[in-house]
């Protein structure tokens, strides 16, 4: 095995992209749905910074992008969960399947 | 002796990253769900330490581990009486889903295989934190700000919509 | 320590690289160690403490002053019967403690008990910010905690417990950064060197006495965040029985019970480090350096446990809705002048 280079981690961040788009399409839980996009965010973090610390690894440039991704993720944690919470108070529900009020 | 052990050290991190994220989709007891998330989160940061990135470790942990996960975990304790402790947590369409995020994963892994990334071998930047403060408020300065406007509606609106509905 | 493990290595003729893990481990032993040991003497010393302000003796029974009353209830508590609730969730029950326990350990491989790489594990040039990430791990191990033990009571405990936790960290990051500040670098070493020069250096006067707002502020939310009086609600005895530890018995409580001392030290010596000037003496030249910067660091962060315990034996206890509204209406906004005034004087002046 060579040494762990850019390959190795964008491998690592595709796959963890994939299980966290899995989660969001086929949990019924609104909060796991909310987890697995936490997911999602993290699996492109890890590409930033591994871009950033590969091919220029004398400007952070990718480090900066992921110090604004966290801070957007929690933001959007933060929002989703205060909608999940509200979504349980009016309609005493949390799986997404059930909360189908505007179907047709 | 030292490649080996970095070897070690990622392969271990890695599959420890992804057997959490396996076990945050698929399990049915979601408490459990948002544990293993926080193991998760944990990992991606000894990832990042790899990474030559100490000051975005240090962030992950604090942030997603000390806080998001720990919003997590409250959403879940707070809207407790619906979900059952093991039902089915998988709706209709995950068949469908896995097969579609199965094939997404190997249609990255494709690109990646053909693509010539422009590595570069200089060395890395000594001291990340100083060099991302002066990057953040010499160059990024605009977004940083919007950051700090983004985080306060973010704060305003969660307040708003997760306030008990007073009585008129 | 380094010498010992080349000697070593070379005597079994074991690779180079064993050097370096060996000198790890027996980092982390003696820290262990250390560890262990301030933990039995705080428990002690609280309760003599306790004792005297009181008016009365405290432990007096087993040995000289009392002194191995504490290794009597370590043993008492390995001795117990191991319960863990019948409808408890198995595993969150079992790994809770460990999750408390482990982030009290970890954070005293940045803590510089003395001059030089000789009195400090690993001084990662990102101390302060792994001392706040670590201390924040702590949090998800009280909601496991509380929620596994399937108890109203548990449950009570470790949410109120976690949302205090929380809640102060903000004034506490807010007073890291003013030492931070005035040193330029986050590493635990470059701070307490900033302070060099004697007393009227130390951060705690530093920004035209400014210091003292922060070490104020640091002081009080060190209480908080070590569950201490007058924030000690998670463990309220009077209220919740024992808030979050009330399943608990045997050797799990112990490490609940050791990660409190052990955090409450660790508060001590983060405090001493970034505001009353780490290992350094009082005065400039006298007394300095090498084995006296031990001496001088252990005697700071001790005065400053007996000021906590002092605290303690003083003060009620403030409800919960006093504690969050104290925090975010009244630490945050003085945190937040703290820093924007430290930050003006070291561009400005």
């Amino acid at each position: 095995m060579e040494a762990i280079g850019l390959n190795h981690y964008l491998v690592l961040s595709a796959i963890l992209f994939g299980i966290g788009l899995y989660g969001v399409a086929a949990r019924r839980n609104a909060i796991g749905v909310l987890m697995s996009i936490e997911l999602m965010l993290n699996a492109v973090n890890i590409n930033m910074v591994a871009f950033s610390r590969f091919c220029a690894p004398d400007q952070l440039h990718g480090q900066v992008f992921t110090i604004f991704v966290i801070t957007v993720a929690a933001a959007e944690a933060a929002v989703g969960l205060a909608l999940v919470i509200s979504m349980y108070r009016n309609l005493n529900k949390i799986n997404f399947d059930e909360v189908n009020l505007l179907k047709w | 002796m030292s490649e080996t052990l970095q070897q070690l050290a990622f392969y271990t991190d890695a599959a420890m990253i992804v057997f959490a994220a396996l076990m945050v989709v698929t399990l049915r007891n979601i408490f459990h769900c948002a544990l293993f998330l926080a193991l998760g989160f944990f990992g991606i940061a000894g990832i990042f330490v790899m990474l030559h990135a100490e000051f975005l470790a240090g962030v992950q942990v604090m942030i997603y581990v000390g806080a998001i996960a720990v919003l997590v975990l409250f959403a879940i304790m707070l809207t407790r009486g619906v979900t059952g402790q093991d039902m089915k947590q998988t709706n209709k369409q995950s068949p469908v889903a896995g097969a579609i995020a199965l094939l997404f994963v190997v249609f990255l892994l494709k690109l990646m295989a053909g693509a010539r990334f422009a590595t570069s071998t200089v060395a890395p930047v000594k001291d990340s934190t100083a060099f991302l403060g002066q990057l953040l408020v010499t160059r990024y300065v605009l977004p940083f700000e919007v950051a700090s406007i983004v985080l306060l509606m973010a704060m305003v609106g969660a307040l708003l919509l997760a306030k008990e509905k007073e009585d008129e | 320590m380094t010498t010992i493990a080349n000697y070593l290595v070379n005597l079994l003729h074991l690779p180079g690289w064993v050097s370096a893990w060996f000198v790890a481990l027996m980092a982390a032993l003696v820290i262990f160690g250390f560890m262990m040991g301030v933990v039995l003497v705080l428990i002690w010393l609280l309760r003599k403490i306790f004792g005297f302000m009181q008016i009365r003796l405290g432990p007096m029974m087993h040995g000289p002053q009392g002194i191995f009353q504490t290794p009597a209830d370590a043993l008492k508590l390995l001795a117990k019967e191991d319960v863990i609730p019948d409808r408890a969730d198995k595993w969150v029950f079992v790994i809770a403690p460990l999750v408390v326990f482990v982030p009290a350990y970890m954070v005293y491989v940045v803590i510089p008990f003395g001059e030089g790489s000789r009195f400090i594990a690993k001084d990662l040039n990102i101390g302060i910010l792994y001392i706040a990430a670590i201390s924040s791990m702590a949090v998800i191990g009280i909601i496991m905690a509380g929620w596994a033990s399937e108890n109203k009571y548990s449950l009570l405990g470790a949410l109120r417990g976690a949302a205090q936790l929380v809640s102060y960290e903000v004034p506490m990051a807010l007073a890291f950064m003013g030492p931070v500040i005035l040193a330029g670098s986050l590493s635990m070493q470059s701070i307490v060197k900033a302070q060099t020069g004697g007393f009227w250096h130390w951060h705690f006067l530093q920004p035209w006495g400014l210091g003292l707002l922060g070490f104020l502020l640091m002081i009080t939310a060190a209480l908080a965040e070590t569950n201490q009086v007058p924030f000690d609600l998670p463990e309220a005895e009077s209220e919740l029985v024992a808030g979050y530890n009330t399943e608990y018995s045997g050797m799990k409580f112990g490490l609940f019970f050791m990660a409190e001392f052990a955090n409450t030290f660790t508060l001590c010596a983060i405090t001493t480090t970034l505001f009353l000037g780490g290992w350094h003496s009082p005065f400039p030249h006298f007394l300095d350096g090498g084995w006296w910067s031990l001496l001088w660091f252990l005697g700071k962060s001790g005065f400053l446990v007996f000021v906590f315990m002092w605290i303690r034996a003083t003060y009620p206890r403030v409800r919960v809705d006093q504690l969050m509204e104290f925090a975010w209406k009244g630490l945050i906004p003085v945190g937040l002048f703290y820093l924007i005034a430290v930050a003006f004087f070291a561009v400005v002046v």
